[in-house]
């Protein structure tokens, strides 16, 4: 097995008085995905713009191909392959495709006061980038704000494959997308980590992580709760584990107790209650 | 079980419509401006037929009108592309105006008595330091550049009238012909061309010019592309590497660059400089900006469309002189094709956005 090309060993940050990470360590490999997975407040956002650059961990240690290394701003990271993906921030809506896609890293051509943006390199690029990790492009001119969320999500996974990722940090990609979209992006992380990129996908989802990923990091309240390779924890378990099983329980007998109050709608309590019953035993769907 | 079989990729996407050359124009962010400047030209070629409205003459005045507006409604589109207000322009035209003639007023007017090139110059770098210092002040204090440079409109205004008085006694300078060095300069910046038996300002081939130069530079340049990242979103943009406090920074200078060459024109125009000059131009080149397609909000527009602005601007001033009807009702004209133009604009915007 390779070594990871990232790495953070017993990260903790903290802000003023509250402790938003403790003692995380975490890595991930080329051509594998880790899936960080964590419900509202577990501190993911927070280890996200540690992995990023944003924020610099208070304590502990960050390694990038084996070398410990310190970002002053996200910038940093970028230049050494380490790019972010986030959620609503990808994308300008009002832009075309092939504008977005090198925004910030324009291809130039021509000499001193005659430099210019390469547009037919841009435009085509653009195409063939988006056509290699399989997404079908209607129109390159076409603006931005016209996609899915779920193309917008993998315009701005290609456009970080395309230069140079080494590290993909994505963060919820698929948190605001229907059924059919969050699968479109899952397979292009797939695609991604075949290409040799270490993923790391964010997401608080369990059965989007599960398919797609190799290694499974669950953070509970800023520490790591359980850290297992895919062959380690069967899905159930792992929902099980996200959800945290026992403050399933406790919500299912309170929702079991209004529903036996009676009154419109009990039924309809009842079966969620049983429904949260079922997922604490580990009976996902 | 019948399968769905996928038909054969084809050479072209069955999801493209062929849109027809209509449908591509309309998403253009000119358009509206080139059907209102049409509607307003017919408009006047039948109400003012009588008044000489189709001759070379009118249209010698209305681009000599436009001229000096338009090179600041270039500026103020790049500007407002990227997501900014710049409300003190017509205050820098009468601030830079002013201050090329403190420079070449005799010392015994109250004046510094240098020559032409010099004081053009230092009052660039003066005008260009205005620039500088809202840009800064905007994207150090991160507060809307609609309200930093709504107190430079009064800032600059008060100084182009308060140092020369001081100075001089005056708030009206002339006699820039007499100064050495007039006679070249004025050959590329005050002199009128004869054409068709009309004379047409110098000034139109600089505003053109400038024109042509931004739309390259907002079209088919890095920094072009940035205007539109950082005016469609400040923190995507910022996220991706563009440069954004330097870039707005340097918009602001373009502004003030753009106030100075208006206020050096109608120096040499008018052979001297007016304390007041340019009040109102910042909200007419506003106006001629938003008419040519370019959004309030920043993130799409186009400078060509501020050209069309302005001529529709210029073409309404004129047409309600020649036709004599009472000029107390131009404003009243302007604020209406002004709301019509957005609400046109907007149309035009959704329905280019549907394709």
């Amino acid at each position: 097995m390779s070594e990871p090309i990232l790495e953070v060993q017993n990260i903790s940050k903290f802000f003023g008085s509250v402790i938003a990470l403790k003692d995380v360590s975490m890595f991930v490999r080329p051509g594998e995905v880790t899936c960080l997975l964590g419900d509202n407040g577990a501190g993911k956002s927070t280890l996200i713009k540690v992995l990023s650059g944003v924020h610099k961990p208070d304590e502990g240690v960050y390694r990038y191909q084996g070398e410990e290394v310190n970002f002053s701003s996200p910038r940093d990271a970028l230049d050494l392959g380490i790019a972010t993906v986030y959620q609503d921030l990808a994308m300008i809506p009002l832009m075309s495709i092939w504008r977005n896609f090198f925004l910030g890293s324009e291809p130039t051509v021509g000499w001193g006061p005659f430099r210019r943006f390469d547009v037919e390199f841009a435009k085509r690029t653009t195409r063939e980038e988006l056509g290699k990790m399989g997404i079908d492009i209607r129109d390159p001119d076409q603006p931005v704000g016209t996609l899915s969320g779920g193309e917008r999500q993998s315009v701005a996974i290609a456009r970080a494959v395309y230069f140079g990722a080494k590290v993909l940090i994505l963060d919820e990609p698929t948190a605001a997308l229907g059924v059919k979209q969050a699968g479109v992006v899952l397979r292009y992380i797939v695609q991604a980590k075949q290409r040799g990129i270490g993923v790391i996908f964010i997401t608080h989802n369990p059965h989007h992580a599960y398919p797609v990923g190799d290694h499974f990091v669950i953070l509970r309240r800023g520490q790591i709760y359980g850290d297992f390779t895919k062959d380690e924890i069967p899905l159930e378990q792992l929902v099980q584990m996200m959800a945290g099983g026992a403050d399933l329980e406790v919500l299912s007998h309170e929702l079991e107790k209004a529903a036996q109050g009676g009154g419109p709608g009990s039924d309809e309590l009842e079966k969620v209650a049983e429904g949260f019953e079922a997922e604490a035993r580990g009976e996902a769907d | 079980m019948a399968v769905n079989t996928q038909p054969a990729p084809a050479a072209t996407d069955e999801r493209v419509r062929e849109i027809g050359v209509l449908s591509r124009l309309l998403a253009r962010p000119e358009l509206g401006a080139l059907v209102a400047l049409v509607v307003v030209w017919l408009f006047f070629a039948v109400v003012a037929a009588d008044n000489n409205f189709i001759s070379w003459v009118t249209v010698a005045a209305i681009l000599n009108r436009a001229a000096p507006l338009g090179i600041l409604a270039i500026a103020v589109a790049l500007l407002m592309i990227a997501g900014e207000f710049d409300l003190s322009v017509g205050s820098l035209v009468g601030f830079g105006g002013m201050a090329i003639m403190m420079l070449v007023t005799p010392v015994e007017a109250g004046g510094f008595g240098w020559a032409i090139l010099p004081a053009i110059g230092v009052a660039l770098l003066i005008t260009l330091a205005t620039g500088f210092f809202n840009g800064v002040l905007v994207v150090t204090t991160k507060l809307p550049s609609f309200i930093i440079t709504l107190g430079s409109l009064f800032v600059f205004r008060g100084l182009a009238v308060a140092v020369p008085r001081s100075a001089t006694n005056r708030t009206q300078l002339g006699g820039l012909d007499k100064v050495p060095g007039y006679g070249p300069v004025d050959a590329l910046l005050g002199t009128k061309l004869e054409l068709f038996g009309a004379k047409f300002d110098v000034a139109i081939i600089w505003w053109v010019g400038l024109t042509i130069v931004a739309t390259w530079v907002l079209m088919r340049t890095r920094v072009g592309n940035w205007i539109f990242g950082v005016g469609g979103d400040n923190v995507a943009a910022r996220n991706v590497g563009v440069p954004v406090s330097r870039l707005k920074i340097a918009l602001f200078m373009t502004t003030a660059f753009a106030a100075f060459l208006s206020a050096l024109i109608q120096a040499f125009q008018f052979n001297g400089a007016d304390s007041l000059r340019g009040t109102l131009k910042e909200f007419e080149a506003i106006i001629a900006v938003v008419i040519g397609g370019t959004l309030l909000t920043g993130g799409y527009g186009s400078v060509i469309g501020a050209l069309l602005g302005t001529l529709i601007f210029a073409m309404v001033q004129q047409g309600i002189i020649i036709t004599g009807v009472d000029g107390d009702w131009f404003k009243v004209f302007v604020g209406g094709i002004l709301v019509a133009a957005v609400i046109f604009n907007n149309f035009v915007r959704q329905q280019a956005t549907k394709r």
